[in-house]
Formats: C-alpha cells, structure tokens, sequence
C-alpha cells in the first residue's frame, strides 16, 4: 500500500451491527497501528497540532507509536488530555486536527484519532494509570458536574494535590458520555467507566444525586462546606422543541428522553425503564444527537428517517456518523422540514407534514439559509418522532446563585482563558459555557479553569 | 446507598416509608417531590416529599404500587436501602414559603385529596398550622379500606371531611361534590389546592373555575431525569410548555391542559403492562410473547 492511503480500520458488517449495540468500530491492532503511525511525515511545522483544541503534540506521540513505545506514547497525549480513549472515539476530526494534516492534500489524512485511541486503549489494557499528586494541599474545590468538563477538571486539580469533590445530579457519572452517546460508539462499562476510575485513582471524591442548586447551593458549599472555589461544568441543559402543532402527541419525544432511556437506563438491554420501540421514526435534525437517537431507533427495530432542513454539506454531526447511519440502512430526507406532527384521535403519532426547503443567502453562522418552497408540503407517515434541535441552558443553577452572570441566551459568563465567571472564586466551562459543543472543548474548558483555579490560589496565599 | 428506617402499609395498596437521605432533608419544602431508585439501573421513580425531619434526616414518602418499578419498591424492608435517592426536585408550594405567609394568612384554603394525593397534601396542611393558619382539607378515596392518614390529618387541619365515593366512610361522594357542599351551606374560600388523580384536579379545577376559586395542583406526568434535561414532563399551561420537574410541579388548575396530560401518560401503557406482568409471574409467566424464551 502506499502512503496515500489510510491503513483500513476494521468495523463490525453494517447490517450485523444494524441489530446489536456493540461497538460498531473495532480499532486498530497493534501491526496496524504501528503501520498506520508509519504514513505520518513528522512535520517540522505540525498544522494537524493546530487544529486540536487542545494541542496534543501529535508528530511526537505518533512517532513513539511507529517505535512501539506504546507506554510514552499515552504519557504524550496524558499531558494534554484527559480524556483520551473518548475523544479518539468522538472527536469530529475530519474538521480539527485530521482536518489540518499535510498528508490530507494529496491523499488521506494520517488517522490520528484512531491512533489516540488505539493508544488509550491499550494503556488502559496495560494497566497504565495517571499518577496521583504526592502531597494535599488541603485546599477543597467543589466540582459540579461529571462530565468531560468536570472530570477534566477534578482530574488536573487532584494532580496539583486539591481536595475535589465532584457533585453529580443523576445516579452516574459522566454527563452525556454516559446518558447521550450510545453504546455502540462509546462503550459504558469498558471506556466511560475506567476514565472514571482513573479520575477516582487521583483521589477525587464523588456525590452522585445531588443537584447543586436544589440540594444544595453554591453559596452553601462555600460557606457552609469549606468548599474554597467551584468549577460549574453542568452542560447544555433543556431541550429545545420547534413549537408546531402535534408536537405534545404521543409518540413525540426529544432525543435526551430518548437516549437517556436507552443509554442511562439500559431499556434497550430490557430494564425496568421503558422505551418506545417505533416500527418507523422520524428523526429531526443532523447533529451528533440526530444520528445517535436515529442509530439507536433502527437498532431497536424501526425503519427510520432523519429529516433535516439543510443540505448533506450542512450536516453538522461527525462525517463517520453520516457514514456509518448510512451504511446501517438510514434514509435522509434532505431539505425538508416539520410543519406539523400529525395524529390520531387518542393522540398517537400518524406521521409528520413537512415542507421542502431551498438554501438561499448564507445566514450569521456562515451556512446558507434554508427557506421554504411554497405549497411544496407533504406526509412522511410514522409513529414516533424524535426532536433533536438542540438545547437551552438549564436556570437552575444560575437561578440560585447570587452574582452570577448569564449572557443573553442564558449561558454561564466565563473567560476563556481560565474560566473566570462574574462570581468570586466560582468558575465555569463546558457546554454550560459555550451551549452545546464537543467533547474535547468541553475538556479543554476544564484544563483551563484547573489552570485558573490554582492561579487564584497561588496569588491568594 | 439512603437506608429505609421505617415501613409501614398504611391502607390496602398504600405503603409509607422513611428515608434517611441527609441531603434532601436540609433543603427540602412542602410541594417538592424526590426520585428514587431501588436498585442499580432500576427506573427513576419521582416520588412526592410527604413528610421530613430535619434532626432525624428522613424523609417520608408514601406509594401505590402501579408497575414494575413500584411492586419492586414494596419489596424493600426496614434496614434495605434504595440505591439513590435524589431531592428536593421541583418547586417548594407558594403558600408555604416564608416570604408569603402574610398573604397566606388572609386566604380560606381549602385542599382537596384524592387517594395517594392525601399523602402530599399533609406536609402542607402540616406547614400552615405550624405557622399559624387553618385550613380545610378533603381528603377522599374510592372506599374506606383505602383512606389513610385521617387521625394525623385530624391533629393539623381546622376542618377535615372525609368523603368515601361508596359512602362506605364520611360523606357519600366525592371531593368535588363534599366541596360543593360546602360552598352551598356557606362556607367561602378564596383559595383551593387539588392533588390526586389527573382526572379528579381536572373536575375539581373545572368545578373551582365555576367557583371563582383559584386552584393549584399539582402535576404528576412522566418524568425521566426530573431534572429538566430531557423534556418527558412537558405540559402544556396556557399557551406554553412547562416543564413539570423545574417549572412545577404546581401549577394554575385552570390553565393545565388536562386532556392532553392524560393522553401522555399512556405513552408507555403497553410496554408496562408487558413488564409488569413479567414481574408478577416471573417464571411463571407463559405470556407466549416469545420475549423471554420461557415458552421454549
Ligand atoms: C447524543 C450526543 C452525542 C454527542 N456526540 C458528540 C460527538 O460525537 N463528539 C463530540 O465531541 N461531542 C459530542 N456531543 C457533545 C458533547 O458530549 C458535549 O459537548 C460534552 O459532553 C459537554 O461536556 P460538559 O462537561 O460541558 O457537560 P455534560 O457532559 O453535559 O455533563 C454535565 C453534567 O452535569 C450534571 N449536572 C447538570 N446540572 C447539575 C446540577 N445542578 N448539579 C449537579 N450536577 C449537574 C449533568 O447531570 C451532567 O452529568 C454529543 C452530545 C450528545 C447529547
Ligand atoms: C412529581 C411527581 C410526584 C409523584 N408523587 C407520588 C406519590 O407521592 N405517591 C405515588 O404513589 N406516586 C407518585 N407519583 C407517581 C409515581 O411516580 C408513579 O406511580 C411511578 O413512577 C410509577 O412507576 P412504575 O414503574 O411502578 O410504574 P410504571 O411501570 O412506570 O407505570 C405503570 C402505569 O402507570 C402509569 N404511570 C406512569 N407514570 C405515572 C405517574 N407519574 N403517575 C401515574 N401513573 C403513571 C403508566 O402509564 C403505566 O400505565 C408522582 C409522580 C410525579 C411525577
Ligand atoms: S483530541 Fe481530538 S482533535 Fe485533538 S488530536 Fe485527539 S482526536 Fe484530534
Ligand atoms: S500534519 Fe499529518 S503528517 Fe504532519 S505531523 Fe501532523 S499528522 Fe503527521
Ligand atoms: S423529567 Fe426530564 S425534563 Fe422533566
């Protein structure tokens, strides 16, 4: 093979992996590891580094994986993320660091995120494990929220000796690596679990069931729990519907209720938690979420449809995901949008009216704005529907903390720099930042803020 | 792991038990609600707050078993744990907050119970007369093995009338007809709160309306997280979309759209029904589903 080519990475058949919810990309061994590090060039001026929200020094840690230094290799990557086995697995790296590589412009890209999670994962095989701080230095900070954000953040403060305690509102930690991304693309038990363990190795405490804002407020933890500063990484928050008629039908569901039935709860293993298993689904959207929720519908049996209003260019879930929902035997209806969810006379779900939509002028985000062609409206027949239109930022927190500024939409004011918000010593990131976002920069909001956290010590002492 | 301290069956299908949960007691108030799990991914059940204290750190819950999750619930004994246990969810009731209780103390309030709904509205009823005010409460059920907490309801309420829709105990009927009694022979109230069955809020909200008296009830649909991230307890209040766990669960009976919160609930009917009843046979259970493969 030349070095044009990608080393082909191995997945479970399409049509098998349409029917379980095993990881559906199996990763590279260690020949093809090593074989696949081979294709990158070293670059003296690495432009793949730059496209990595956090700057992993990619040549360098690629390098040891075309030596076999598998051990070095994992400490590279460990100095700039946390989180490693994740983001190989979720990055969108087609538009950050793989999106960059130089061996990209002629042929394929060098598979830098298989190779990261080819890396994490054998450490984790290995048994290699963060080392926790030698000393404590008695300062208590208070984390609330265990997603990539929080954990992130506890990890890197536990190192420099902090005593962290992570607060988290439901039964498990993790965030949306535990409740929103399924399975078959982020193994539970095997990959979110042990990142877990590895943060909990450090030394941080974890108090899952407890919403901070309900159970207890921020101004109590500090005042009357000897907490010493907060990192609020709480996340996007409440699900946005499109307001048209029908959507309070039965059968209508956001996809958090959706996946987190699936996911957090285990229904699609056969829980006691159940979960609409429709024979056809619509889905609204193409983000993560849209192809996740579609992924898991067709998994659990239905014949499914994502609608979405622009283009297949506009798409704004992961190329891989669009890829693989095809493979699996997903139909995109392009260019169309929901007008009304139509249903029976007990208020099931009978299908959706939609309308075809033309991409017109490009829009403030840059992405051309779909409008709608007139009288171009019709059915699409169904009996569940999923909404997956994005979020809005949950009051709870900001509504019973004095002094905490919120932005316009409702996100938390934070620096970027080190995730400084209007409240002293309070300190924020992540998708309670930024609205939803990924998963590397709700991890780099945590590195960040880490780093915040313990200037403020430094200069309080 | 929050350790169940006490169990009592209160009536034929109604069971109470005390939680210690440290955290839920120091914050908790009149109108919110907790989720518990009893064992590990069990289904997050919202329960309401029915009773705490704050020195002993226990909360009271009581329930009906309905489905699997609730039948696996009564299973638990005095010395079991739930695995979690997470509160106060929703809203703490307005009229028992401090800040409004000199506008509560000019109010005639009357509750109206339904069945398990007596059980909620107690920590109310419980909160006025500690700070001073009286209340009327009508606490009804189908029939007298079902009534529970009457002497405890006696000890707080200024009046109390227990209707029985059999006449089997009380007043023959039900809540909505005892509180239509009541305004005939008199009596006034500027203020009403309904909790029980959707469907008796809705005829008591329909009756109140006709009454001129504001209502609030209190909402229990579906809910996943119950922490307003995945939007299964929307409702629809007005002409807007409320989030039960975070907006509620209380809210003005006469804008609730009952018809459509009714519907709602039957979303997962089928699937529980399945699940239940797997649950009652076990391997008994020869549903001929093929599910299981006990039929092989
Ligand atoms: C279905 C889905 C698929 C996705 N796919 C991808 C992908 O492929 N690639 C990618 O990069 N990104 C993806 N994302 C986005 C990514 O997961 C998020 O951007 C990221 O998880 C944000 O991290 P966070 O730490 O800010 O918040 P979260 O992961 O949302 O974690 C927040 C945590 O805080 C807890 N919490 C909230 N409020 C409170 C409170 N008051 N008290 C205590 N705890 C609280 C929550 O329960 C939660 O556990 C996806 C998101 C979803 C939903
Ligand atoms: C805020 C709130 C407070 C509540 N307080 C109490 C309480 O104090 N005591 C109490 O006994 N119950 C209360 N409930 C209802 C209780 O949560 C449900 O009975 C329970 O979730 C049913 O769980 P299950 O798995 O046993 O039944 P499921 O198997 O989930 O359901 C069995 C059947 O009951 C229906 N159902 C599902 N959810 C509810 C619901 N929320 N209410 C009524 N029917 C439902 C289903 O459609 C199904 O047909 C409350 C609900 C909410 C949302
Ligand atoms: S963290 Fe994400 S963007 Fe950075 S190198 Fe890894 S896969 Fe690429
Ligand atoms: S740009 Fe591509 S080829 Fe160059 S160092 Fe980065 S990964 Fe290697
Ligand atoms: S229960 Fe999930 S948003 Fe209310």
């Amino acid at each position: 093979m030349d070095g044009f080519v990608r080393v082909p990475i191995s997945e479970q058949e399409p049509k098998v992996r349409a029917t379980n919810f095993e990881e559906v990309c199996l990763g590279y061994t260690e020949e093809e590891a090593v074989k696949e590090a081979g294709r990158c060039l070293n670059c003296k001026n690495p432009k793949c580094v730059g496209g990595c929200p956090v700057s992993i020094n990619i040549p360098a840690f690629i390098h040891e994986v075309s030596e076999r230094n598998f051990e070095k290799a994992y400490q590279i990557i460990s100095e700039s993320s946390a989180l490693p086995a994740v983001c190989g697995r979720v990055c969108p790296q087609e538009t950050q660091c793989e999106g960059q590589c130089i061996r990209g412009i002629k042929g394929e890209a060098v598979a830098i995120g298989k190779l990261e999670r080819f890396v994490a994962d054998w450490a984790r095989e290995n048994g290699v494990k963060p080392t926790p701080a030698e000393k404590k230095n008695g300062h208590k900070v208070a984390v609330i929220g265990s997603g990539p954000s929080g954990l992130t953040c506890a990890g890197d403060l536990a190192k420099l000796g902090y005593d962290v305690t992570i607060f988290e509102a439901l039964q498990k930690a993790g965030g949306v690596l535990v409740y929103g991304i399924p399975e078959f693309r982020l193994p539970k038990d095997k990959v979110v679990a042990a990142e877990v363990e590895n943060v909990k190795s450090l030394g941080v405490t974890f108090e899952t069931n407890v919403i901070v804002g309900k159970s207890i407020t921020i101004d109590e933890l500090m005042e009357e729990e000897g907490f010493e500063a907060v990192f609020i990484g709480s996340g996007a928050g409440l699900p946005r519907f499109m307001g048209i008629p029908g959507e309070q039908a039965n059968g209508v569901f956001s996809a958090n209720e959706f996946l987190t039935r699936s996911n957090l709860m285990k229904a699609y293993e056969d829980s006691d938690t159940p979960i609409s298993r429709g024979k056809k689904v619509v889905v609204v959207g193409g983000g993560n979420v849209a192809m996740d929720a579609a992924r898991t519908a067709l998994r659990l049996g239905a014949e499914v449809h994502v609608v979405y209003r622009r283009s297949e260019a506009e798409l704004p879930a992961r190329a891989e995901e669009v890829h693989h929902a095809k493979e699996e035997g997903i139909q995109f209806d392009l260019l169309q949008n929901p007008v009304e969810i139509l249903t029976d006379d007990n208020g099931w779900v009978t299908g959706v009216r939609v309308i075809k939509m033309e991409l017109g002028e490009p829009d403030e985000s840059g992405r051309r704005r779909p409008v709608e062609v007139e009288g171009s409206e019709y059915n699409i027949d169904c009996d569940t529907v999923i909404m997956s239109l994005g979020t809005s930022p949950n009051p709870l927190i900001s509504a019973t903390t004095k002094g905490l500024e919120v932005n316009r939409r409702g996100c938390i004011v934070a620096e970027e720099t080190d995730g400084k918000t209007s409240k002293a010593s309070v300190y924020a990131g992540g998708d309670a930042v930024t609205g939803a976002a990924t998963v590397i920069l709700a991890m780099g909001a945590g590195k960040a803020a880490a780093k915040g956290i313990d200037a403020y010590f430094q200069n309080n002492k | 792991m929050y350790e169940i301290v006490r169990k009592e069956q209160l009536a034929a299908n109604i069971f109470l038990m005390d939680v210690k949960a440290p955290r839920v007691t120091h914050s908790c108030l009149p109108g919110q609600f907790i989720i518990a799990i009893a064992e590990e991914d069990g289904e997050r059940i919202p329960l309401t707050i029915c009773d705490y204290d704050r020195e002993k750190e226990t909360v009271t819950i009581v329930f009906q078993p309905i489905g699997a999750s609730t039948l696996r619930m009564t299973e638990l004994n005095e010395g079991d744990c739930f695995h979690d246990f997470v509160g106060p969810l929703g809203q703490p009731s307005e009229l028992c907050l401090e800040e409004n209780l000199e506008e509560t103390k000019k109010k005639n309030i009357v509750f109206v119970a339904g069945g398990v709904g007596t059980a909620p509205v107690y920590p109310q009823v419980k909160w006025l007369k500690e700070h001073g005010v009286d209340t009327t409460v009508i606490m009804g059920s189908r029939t007298k093995d079902l009534l529970f907490f009457v002497d405890e309801m006696e000890k707080v309420a200024g009046q109390l009338c227990v209707t029985t829709d059999d006449g089997s105990y009380g007043f023959h009927g039900m809540g909505t007809d005892q509180l239509q009694a009541l305004v005939d022979a008199g009596q006034k109230f500027d203020h009403c709160v309904a909790i029980g069955p959707m469907i008796m809020m809705k005829f008591v909200s329909l009756l109140t309306k006709k009454l001129e008296i504001p209502t609030i009830v209190s909402m229990n649909p579906i809910m996943v997280d119950g922490t307003g991230m995945c939007g299964a307890c929307r409702l629809v209040v007005g002409d807007e979309i409320k989030f039960a766990c975070v907006d509620g669960p209380e809210f003005d009976g006469h804008l609730v759209d009952f018809d459509q919160a009714m519907a709602r609930m039957q979303q997962y009917k089928t699937e529980e029904g399945r699940k239940k009843l797997a649950y009652e046979e076990g391997d008994t259970h020869h549903g001929g589903c093929g599910n299981c493969g006990g039929d092989k």
